[in-house]
């Protein structure tokens, strides 16, 4: 253990003087000088219609880039439900091991209260992605916070009622293929791959930007099943019926 | 010298992940400061976008034309961030595999491969 | 050149970043890595990047300390039932 801190000191002074010696000769912040962003800001309103320009930028400019980050997740989700699944020597706990619903009042209000706002909110979020700060994947983590809310403030038997597991995965693979789909619009209409060939709205409507919108729909619904199936994954008997 | 400081801050929390994952004597313990070191390059991209006395790049109720920072650096960030929650998941789903063929979640102890 | 609040977050970032590194356990290291993430946030929030510091809360304060616990019951329930 005190080689291995030895040699760890010794790496981590020379990485700190490297690092050092780089960053000297960085532009102290808050100097921007790339032309790319100045250039950006100037025309994505004007082009996309989106006045959020970092969702323009993320489903628009740089839409392919998003469709890898989109299945990161989805072969992430795939590979921790095939790490997790039941081997052939576990056995199955008794179903009466479930947490009964808690016996205070104040936490079954508040989960009462709070389940309808987190889902308008996230839905809010996912359908704004391309007018305020939001975004499919935003919303779509926010959505996949309500069964947890629910498994929490009114225990399992209730968030049993909740739709099967089926449905999160017919969830997250329609909404992976779903993005693939959207982008062969730009093909079946002559152009570019996830070319934005829907007509563009009014710039700060809901339904302006094209085929932004549909992209974050299709994400945030991959998103919200995803995680919703990885929280299932972990938890053991929680989802089966 | 206070214009350097998110690089210093970058760099002093890339050697704190770095000394977290060496020492650690749990593999759950090692997997959140992995998550550490990824959030020092947050930083770091942060710094290098920013423009001082600019607003956000969100035009939905300012005249197109006032100067924001960077958006390409914060779509750049906001991968970042999704690619850090999509690895820890599956470094925390290997720590408990690890755990059940092993026998404990120390590192050390779970050094032989037994095959 | 850059406003006071921000340095603050910035020493404040320095200071919370080794705390969860110190955290041994991994139950109270949850709670030190949310606030670490709500902390990041406002680094985020304070330097004009909105769309940032949204996905970093609901990924640094929602999904990894959850994450992370489900991670330490499912260890804690198999010691149980391997005892």
């Amino acid at each position: 253990m005190n080689l291995r801190l030895a040699l760890f000191t010794a790496g981590a002074l020379g990485l700190a003087a490297v690092m050092a010696a780089g960053m000297r000769r960085l532009e102290p912040i808050g100097s921007y000088h790339g032309a790319y962003g100045e250039v950006l800001n100037a025309v994505a309103v004007g082009e996309r219609n989106s006045t959020d320009v970092v969702s323009a930028v993320n489903f628009d400019y740089r839409g392919l880039d998003t469709l890898g980050e989109e299945y990161i997740l989805f072969t992430s989700v795939l590979a921790v439900a095939a790490i997790l699944r039941k081997q052939k020597d576990e056995h199955d706990e008794a179903p009466d091991q479930f947490r009964e619903v808690p016996a205070s009042d104040a936490v079954r209000l508040l989960g009462v209260g709070l389940v309808p706002v987190t889902v308008v909110f996230g839905l809010y979020l996912i359908s704004h992605g391309a007018v305020s700060p939001g975004g499919g994947f935003q919303g779509g983590v926010v959505l996949a916070s309500v069964p947890l809310v629910v498994y929490l403030c009114a225990g399992a038997k209730t968030f049993l009622r909740i739709p099967p597991p089926a449905l999160a995965k017919a969830g997250e693979s329609s909404g992976a293929a779903g993005y693939v789909l959207v982008g062969c619009l730009g093909i079946l209409a002559g152009k570019a791959f996830l070319e934005n060939v829907l007509p563009l709205g009014r710039p700060g409507g809901a339904w302006s930007a094209g085929t932004i919108l549909f992209l974050n729909l299709t994400v945030g619904v991959a998103v919200a099943a995803g995680f919703v199936e990885l929280l299932s994954s972990f938890v053991e008997k929680a989802l089966k019926r | 010298m206070t214009g350097h400081l998110p690089y210093a801050l970058a760099a002093w929390l890339l050697l704190w992940g770095l000394y977290g994952v060496v020492t650690s004597k749990n593999l759950i313990h090692l997997v959140i400061c992995l998550a550490i070191l990824q959030s020092s390059t947050y930083v770091l991209l942060l710094a290098i976008g920013y423009k001082a006395g600019a607003v956000a790049p969100v035009y939905a109720d300012m005249p197109p034309g006032t100067p924001a920072v960077d958006p390409v650096v914060q779509a750049l960030m906001l991968t970042d961030i999704v690619v850090e929650a999509t690895v820890v998941a599956l470094l925390l789903a290997l720590a408990v595999q690890a755990h059940e063929r092993g026998g404990s979640l120390d590192p050390a102890e779970l050094a032989s491969l037994k095959g | 050149m850059i406003a006071p609040l921000q340095i603050l977050l910035f020493l404040l970032l320095a200071l919370a970043g080794p705390a969860v590194v110190l955290t041994r356990i991994p139950v109270p290291q949850s709670i030190a890595v949310s606030f670490y993430g709500l902390v990041l946030a406002m680094i985020f929030f304070l330097h004009q990047a909105p769309d940032v510091a949204l996905s970093q809360i609901v990924v640094g304060a929602i999904a990894l300390p959850l994450m992370i616990l489900l991670a330490v019951a499912k260890v804690k329930s198999r010691e149980a039932a391997g005892k």
